[in-house]
């Protein structure tokens, strides 16, 4: 974001917000408890992830009972979209974006469960059942090894497939612009 | 002159006749009103539409149908204005009941004061209104395919315009302070997947607003209820709505719906991230899709158009297909980053015709052809398609996308 880093101290000066006294007063300061209650943020860096730990094989036993009815028994879609496969696809008329061939981290899988699945009991899952079912996913995809501990040390060292496979956005990049 | 008799004697006729019939067809709705003098219906405390209007949003049942999207009429639609009702809906795991005594938004993360605020509050800060189309960025993604929407609802749709009333974000973030080395805001809604964006902390400060009001009303419950934020011109999922925290932090958090989803895959297998602005578009609402013309003869074209970078400058009509261009009228007011409505008088020959609209911005930008936008982005990016849409008018009036 080329154009924002350059902007950005310009912009912060002229809305004051380095200003140090609040000029409305409005609301309170938040208690540590009442951020944790909104839940858990993770980084993609691993920042924020909790204790627990799960392996594939335990992440099998969970997938089966609370995903595969929508997600398929290997991830390979049904109902929701498919978890697992694809590699090699992205760049062929037939691409199947998956965690596996497209997810450029793996924190941000962890995440992504913990917060919105499975589809209709979101929050359910305990945190070492997240990290089992996101290790059964790694596994599926050939990214994890089946007896492979997950937790917050071992997750972001996991290297996602696709993790160069973004780059900024170049637009305008069709048709004329007329001055 | 003696050509003239005639004609002139057979006009006495014709108005004669003309008289005639007016009187009897006044006598005939005199009595109409007689029969038809029935009280009509009470006060009511919330109106409803005519029950003759059945206009309504395009939904698709799927197994879960909490995570999907359903557009705007945009064929029925006047003027640049999306009653609330009819705003399109994306959500992806269904619309939550909030009650806004209990809802709070917390800033927090990278902030020197960190701040936690009810709803009666931010209503107490300065507010402002403004129109703002939203659009979202998976509007026309069946496009880029060989099979396009068989409407201007099933194909543009996902694109609504209201007025929007908050409190700009870049006041709240005066009052919280940021840290050094802050530059993104990450978003977060309420509802149950707790949907979540980043976006860059300055388009935060330039005009974000913090938005509680649309169309003179608190929010719809499926835009946002009580709270959502309003980001001019960019991807609707950046809009996060039912609001309730925004974290500062010094990086993106590349969250699924910024990565996994809403990226934009090119041919090379590389997508591009955060494609945030929504570049010009327009569509001709009438004649589109599934309308019919009632034999040749005079038609008003009329359409909208938008872009996510400025104020329409330019909308230019086809009838052949692309052969020839036409400048529409645009309708006052032009608004930055809202819809624009266009109307060209047109009289139709009664053969085959291909109509479209081509939209020019302020910053200079041309709405380009689908086949343009497939040259240089393949047939797999999914989103953010702003290609000119093509409408046939067959010859019996009935009208279908081109493709058809
Ligand atoms: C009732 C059906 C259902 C169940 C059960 C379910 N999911 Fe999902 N899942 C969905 C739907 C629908 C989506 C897409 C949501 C959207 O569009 O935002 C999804 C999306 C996902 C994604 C994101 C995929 C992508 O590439 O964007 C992941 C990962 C996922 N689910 C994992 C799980 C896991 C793990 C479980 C079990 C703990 C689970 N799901 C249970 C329906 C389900």
């Amino acid at each position: 974001m080329p154009t924002h880093s350059v902007l950005f101290p310009v912009l912060l000066a002229a809305a004051g917000l380095w200003a140090q006294t609040p000029k409305y007063g409005v609301g309170r300061a938040p208690s540590p408890e009442e951020i944790r209650a909104l839940g858990i943020i993770v980084a993609p860096d691993g920042t924020g992830l909790p204790e627990g730990s799960g392996t594939a094989i335990e992440g099998r036993e969970v997938f089966s009972s609370r995903c595969a009815k929508c997600h398929g028994a290997k991830g390979e879609g049904g109902d929701a979209p498919a978890l697992a496969g694809g590699q090699g696809t992205l760049n062929t008329p037939k691409p199947r974006k998956t965690v596996g061939s497209f997810w450029p981290y793996a924190p941000t899988l962890w995440d992504y469960i913990h917060r919105a699945m499975p589809f209709h009991e979101p929050g359910q899952l305990s945190h070492s059942q997240v990290y089992a079912v996101v290790a059964y996913i790694l596994h599926l995809n050939g990214i994890a090894g089946e007896k492979q501990v997950m937790n917050a040390k071992t997750l972001p060292k996991v290297r996602m497939p696709n993790r160069n496979g973004f780059v900024a956005d170049p637009r305008p990049d069709v048709g004329r612009i007329q001055k | 002159m003696k050509k003239n008799q005639p004609s002139s004697r057979r006009r006495l006729l014709q108005l004669g006749a003309a008289l005639g019939g007016g009187l009897a067809a006044r006598q005939e709705s005199a009595r109409a009103e007689e029969s038809d003098r029935r009280l009509g219906k009470p006060l009511s405390a919330y109106g409803e539409r005519s029950p003759f209007e059945k206009s309504g949003r395009s939904v698709r049942l799927t197994k879960t149908p909490e995570a999907g999207s359903s557009g705007t009429p945009l064929g029925d639609s006047y003027g640049i204005l999306t009653p609330s009702a009819l705003h399109y809906e994306r959500h992806h795991s269904g619309v939550p009941n909030i009650d806004p005594a209990r809802h709070r938004l917390v800033i927090h993360g990278m902030v020197e004061r960190p701040l936690i605020l009810t709803i009666e509050e931010i209503k107490r800060l300065p507010s402002v209104s403004r129109i703002y189309v939203v659009e979202c960025g998976g509007n026309s993604g069946g496009e880029w395919g060989p099979k396009t929407g068989s409407d201007a609802q099933r194909s543009y749709g996902l694109a609504s315009c209201s007025e929007w009333t908050g409190v700009p974000l870049s006041l709240l973030m005066a009052e919280t302070g940021v840290r050094p080395g802050a530059s993104w805001i990450l978003a977060e809604g309420a509802d149950a997947c707790r949907m979540q964006r980043s976006i860059p902390l300055a388009k935060a400060i330039e005009d974000i607003l913090l938005a509680y009001g649309q169309n003179g009303e608190p929010i719809r419950p499926e835009q946002g209820y009580p709270l959502r934020l309003i980001v001019p011109g960019w991807e609707g999922a950046t809009h996060v709505k039912w609001l309730q925290r925004l974290k500062v932090t010094g990086q993106p958090h590349m969250t699924r719906d910024e990565t996994a989803r809403y990226s934009d895959l090119m041919p090379d297998g590389k997508a591009r991230l955060f494609t945030f602005v929504m570049e010009a578009k327009s569509v001709v609402t009438f004649p589109s899709g599934g309308q019919k013309l009632n034999g040749a003869g005079l038609y008003e074209i009329t359409g909208l158009a938008w872009s996510g970078r400025g104020r329409i400058e330019r909308v230019e009509v086809t009838t052949d297909g692309g052969r020839s261009w036409r400048n529409a009228q645009l309708q006052e007011p032009r608004l930055r980053i809202a819809f624009t409505r266009f109307r060209l008088p047109w009289t139709w020959d009664g053969r085959q015709a291909v109509l479209a609209s081509r939209a020019t911005d302020e910053s200079g930008y041309v709405q380009p052809s689908k086949q343009a936008l497939i040259e240089v982005r393949g047939l797999n990016s999914g989103y953010h398609f702003n290609g000119i849409k093509l409408w046939k008018v067959q010859a019996d009036g009935s009208v279908t996308n081109a493709d058809a």
